[in-house]
């Protein structure tokens, strides 16, 4: 295993993360009081929560597809270990 | 970059539909009730849908292991079940949430939560018995026709038994509905969201079952390759 080559991909998930979050909060960060500005302040800012559950399972996924390319890769060195 | 399968971009698509849906529909006004809350019925009922399917796939593979023998067929039985277990005890956590501001307590010994916990315990007894044998032959064969017995209870448990008594859970005796849901408490619009959830979580825990499958075998042969 690369060690380099996984943290590589550790930092880019990192990456990733780091960007949803500063995502997330440009668009909390808005004056409250004030009458509705936004789409994102209609509602009781119930979609603020839909913003954060989407983020947190699009993490999720995205981890998920990371482990299963993992996996393939795993799969695919076992067997040319075999061959060999 | 390898392709992923149908199923698993279908597991995306309908999970996200299901977290910006979960929030966008409508829902019927139930007398003050339910109020916002009823939307756990996109995020806490799939998770008892989920744990239900993946347990009926891990007795299926149970029983195809004793009637074939092949290990694979093993190491099947053993993951669904244990994705199973994770969805079932994220359900009788989010349940406890809900529990919690619509019925006064966490825990209020409903015969469904009580009929969950012991379906759930029964299933961990199966990973207990696995781990108390190491012959992996009698392992597995000990736990298929365990896990055979821990299916015979889930339903009852789950079904059956919540049914027979008053229950705050919809379905108890002398309530509307069934012991999933309440048809009064739900619209063709909730359906519409609900569905789509309860094959998206399940096709998330059959992803998951199924890497740690491939993990399995993998390991399995490196150890096979070595000796």
């Amino acid at each position: 295993m690369k060690i380099s080559s996984l943290i590589n991909r550790k930092m880019k998930a990192a990456a990733l993360l780091l960007v949803c979050v500063f995502m997330q909060q440009s668009l909390c960060a808005q004056p409250s009081g004030s009458p509705p500005a936004s789409f994102m302040e209609s509602n009781g800012k119930i979609y603020v929560v839909v913003a954060v559950v989407v983020t947190i399972v699009l993490g999720l996924l995205i981890y998920l597809i990371t482990l299963d390319r993992k996996v393939s890769r795993l799969e695919k060195q076992s067997r040319n270990n075999k061959i060999s | 970059m390898p392709k992923l399968s149908w199923w698993k971009i279908a597991a995306c698509v309908l999970l996200l539909y299901t977290s910006v849906m979960g929030f966008f529909i409508k829902i019927p006004v139930l007398d003050g009730r339910l109020q916002e809350s009823i939307r756990n019925l996109f995020f806490h009922v799939p998770m008892w849908f989920g744990m239900m399917i993946l347990f009926v796939v891990s007795v299926i593979y149970a029983i195809l292991y004793l009637n074939k023998g092949a290990v694979k067929y093993d190491y099947y039985s053993t993951e669904f079940a244990r994705t199973g277990i994770i969805f079932g005890v994220l359900g009788i956590i989010t349940g406890a949430i809900w529990a919690n501001y619509q019925w006064g307590a966490p825990w209020s010994n409903d015969p469904k939560q009580n009929g969950a916990a012991v379906a759930l315990l029964i299933y961990l007894a199966y990973f207990v018995l696995r781990g108390s044998v190491t012959d992996l032959d009698k392992q597995a064969k000990l736990g298929s026709v365990y896990n055979i017995f821990a299916f015979c209870m889930l339903f009852p448990t789950l079904w059956i038994l919540p049914r027979l008594t008053e229950s705050l859970h919809p379905g108890g005796m002398g309530s509307e509905g069934n012991p999933g849901l309440n048809p009064d408490d739900s619209s063709p619009e909730m359906k519409m969201v609900f569905w789509p959830a309860v094959i998206g979580w399940t096709l998330l825990g059959v992803w998951i079952s199924h890497l740690k499958i491939r993990i399995k075998t993998i390991y399995e042969n490196q150890l096979a390759h070595q000796s």
